[in-house]
């Protein structure tokens, strides 16, 4: 999907949220002059061309409860990389699962995992579990839990 | 907080972390789902942005087909240094967001810029103005990306 400058200022209007009224897109619409059927147009079409990745509702995982939220860092040979990544990546409780570069000699993890839980115990007792039945007991692994948050927010776009 | 959804709140929250309706009346088509009224969807999810449970409702972007650049980077902070740094880099617009970590790595924060190549500049600003190095650790491959919350 090509994007043009209506759909610039479409994106840019609807970041910070979606009108809460009965007929939000006719609402955003009238912003920046479109019609409601074309806002529906355009939107669906950067859903299905994935720039957008969902549409709805971002929680506060903090305020949900979730508040023992770990980064697990795997410092996985690169011949096992994608094999470990796509079970890692598979298991339900695991939220995100990337691969970023080693920082050598400081930081030799390259593989990236997100888990939220409610309690530091169980988070890590599900750590152990899962290194045992994937079979991961060789892959040195660090489980780095957040402290205070300072900012959250998402992306800005002009 | 949690303790403060009800279960209409939570049906609400596990249906709709995506999949919102893209029609003339989406606020009605998913209050239909969720057995309610499309005033009370409304109202709902009023009440909770106010409290703050939802961080906004709206589309979540993919950052690079957007031609944005977006990358994670770590940095050493000693403690007694670490609330000033913080300020410092929270200051600059491109910081989404920051966290604190129990790490040497201790502090961790995404930028997201408007295109890739502004995502050097903004981290030699950043280590310029605080004088501590900035490990930069750009995504180079997804297993998986689905991150919701059961509530």
């Amino acid at each position: 999907m090509v994007l043009n400058e209506q759909d610039y200022r479409l994106i840019a209007e609807i970041q910070g949220g979606l009108p809460l009224s009965s007929h939000p897109y006719a609402v955003i619409g009238e912003r920046i002059g479109l019609d409601e059927q074309r806002v529906i147009e355009r939107i669906d079409a950067m859903l299905e061309s994935g720039i957008i990745k969902r549409l709805g509702i971002v929680v506060r995982h903090h305020e949900l409860g979730y508040t023992a939220n770990a980064m697990v860092v795997w410092d996985v040979p690169d011949e096992r990389l994608n094999e470990v990544g796509e079970k890692l990546g598979a298991l339900d409780c695991i939220t995100l699962c990337y691969q970023r570069p080693r920082r050598l000699p400081d930081w030799p993890y390259n593989l990236f995992c997100m888990i939220h839980g409610q309690e530091r115990e169980k988070v890590l007792a599900y750590i152990d579990r899962l290194v045992g039945s994937e079979g991961l007991a060789d892959i040195p692994h660090k489980v780095l839990f957040s402290g205070r948050r300072f900012k959250q927010r998402g992306a800005r776009y002009q | 907080m949690s303790r403060e959804l009800d279960s209409i709140d939570r049906a609400i929250l596990n249906r709709y972390q995506g999949d919102f309706p893209i029609c003339e009346r989406p606020y009605q088509a998913a209050a239909e789902i969720i057995g309610i009224p499309e005033s009370e969807l409304i109202r709902r999810l009023e009440r909770m942005l106010e409290q703050k449970q939802l961080s906004r409702f709206g589309p979540m972007y993919h950052a690079e087909r957007l031609g944005g650049g977006l990358s994670l980077c770590a940095m050493r902070i000693p403690e007694e240094q670490y609330d000033q740094v913080t300020e410092q880099i929270n200051a600059f617009p491109e910081v989404a967001h920051n966290y604190a970590r129990d790490h040497a790595f201790n502090m961790w924060f995404v930028l997201a810029t408007e295109t890739p190549e502004r995502i050097g500049s903004v981290l030699d600003e950043i280590e310029r103005h605080t004088g501590f190095r900035v490990y930069n650790m750009p995504k180079l491959q997804e297993f998986f990306i689905g991150l919701k919350f059961e509530v």
